[in-house]
């Protein structure tokens, strides 16, 4: 290769090596704000800021939901397998909302330490499956458990 | 192989060679794209089994995946071309990438839309700032960006360099889409498909949605090749090899 061509090659290297490195360590230094939203674990350990409005994720605890007959009222536990939350919701959930599975709370924290969501949205997972593998599956116990999305690693 | 790999893209680099030979290649593009497509789409909406928990609407995704899929890859083309363009000057690499711009920009708004029609049966809202759904608005943004830096400058020598560059430096932000999902806590699932693994899902899911994706790349080639040749014809209007092509006509 002749030097000039080397030369222009390796100063576009330069060029986008030096501006990753920038931006991975902005990003790095801000991630905690690109997370959508806090695990059970930092509400617990106080990380989440109290009367402001958070976002609050984890697996919906399976039994855990409990539904007021006269109202629209419902309240849940949410885990990330380390720790609970206990969500308080008075509108519609969305149809994904199930036992197991995912779920991502806007609200605010009130003096419990319980969220109460204005806004509750269904996460779901990256499986697919037919319903009669489903179906199969739970019959012989081997259904995979939603999977997790909370990393449990508490470095975040 | 690698001779006759570099033979070809040699003789790329000459408008008339690339030009006469894409006019080759063209209709197996039309007909991988055609085949595929239909394929894909009878067997994704008609065959493939329901979703156990997201019933029909994740259909959608026989859309959503590939039109991702080659949002990220046209951009990585684009940027590619655009080393191409400024290390070797070759002028056909300026032309291949201002093809692929608005090419990429359709794809990364298809699956972006897409994206927020699955979203609102699924996780109840059209749109959520998490880095997933951002980062790819930042893509379909950048891509704007080249498009509009092209119209904007002139001569064509100085908008190839400006936009190369953009490009190139637009490349930082495919990783971060790509890891997003693992880095940072999303309200998008991570990737049922990776190269390493096989797929989350099964056969009778995975193969429309594999033909959907080959489908789309066929039908980029077709485009891109389509757009890139007229570009050429424009650029060389001049030069004898059109003025011949053109008095035949």
């Amino acid at each position: 290769m002749n030097p000039k061509r080397k030369q222009k090659l390796m100063l576009i290297g330069l060029m986008v090596g030096g501006l990753s490195l920038a931006i991975g360590l902005t990003l790095y230094a801000l991630s905690s704000n690109i997370n959508l939203f806090y695990a059970p674990t930092q509400i617990v350990a106080g990380e989440a800021p109290e009367g402001a409005e958070i976002r609050a994720g984890g697996m919906v605890v399976e039994g855990s939901v409990e539904r007021d007959t006269q109202s629209m009222k419902v309240r849940f536990a949410v885990t990330d397998y380390n720790q609970e939350i206990w969500i308080n919701y008075e509108k519609i959930l969305p149809d994904l909302f199930r036992e197991g599975q995912g779920v991502v709370a806007v609200g605010r924290l009130n003096s419990e330490g319980e969220l109460v969501a204005s806004q509750v949205l269904a996460r779901h997972d990256e499986n697919y499956m037919p319903p009669e593998v489903a179906e199969a599956l739970k019959l012989a116990g081997e259904m995979p458990a939603a999977a997790p999305f909370i990393r449990t690693s508490s470095n975040k | 192989m690698w001779n006759w790999l570099k033979t070809l893209y040699h003789r790329l680099g000459s408008p008339k060679w690339f030009y006469q030979i894409t006019g080759k290649w063209l209709p197996w593009f039309v007909a991988a794209s055609l085949v595929l497509l239909t394929t894909g789409l009878v067997m994704g909406l008609a065959y493939a089994p329901m979703d156990y928990q997201q019933g029909n609407s994740f259909r959608i995704m026989y859309i959503h995946v590939p039109a991702a899929f080659l949002a990220q890859s046209v951009y990585m083309m684009m940027a590619a071309a655009g080393v191409v363009m400024l290390v070797w000057k070759i002028k056909m690499a300026d032309v291949v990438a201002q093809a692929l711009a608005p090419v990429g920009a359709a794809m990364t708004f298809i699956s972006l839309v897409t994206g927020a029609i699955w979203g609102m049966p699924t996780w109840g809202t059209w749109w959520m700032w998490d880095a997933r759904l951002t980062s790819m608005l930042i893509l379909f943004f950048l891509y704007l960006g080249v498009i509009a830096l092209r119209e904007a400058l002139s001569p064509q020598e100085v908008a190839a360099k400006a936009c190369a560059l953009l490009a190139i430096v637009g490349v930082i932000n495919i990783p971060i889409i790509k890891y997003s999902v693992d880095w940072w806590y999303t309200l998008h699932q991570p990737a049922s498909i990776k190269l390493t693994e096989k797929p989350a899902m099964p056969a009778s899911m995975y193969l429309p949605l594999l033909f959907m994706v080959l489908g789309f790349y066929a039908l980029l080639g077709w485009s891109v090749l389509l757009r890139a040749r007229a570009e050429v014809l424009r650029r060389e209007a001049k030069s004898g090899w059109v003025r011949e092509l053109l008095k035949d006509k």
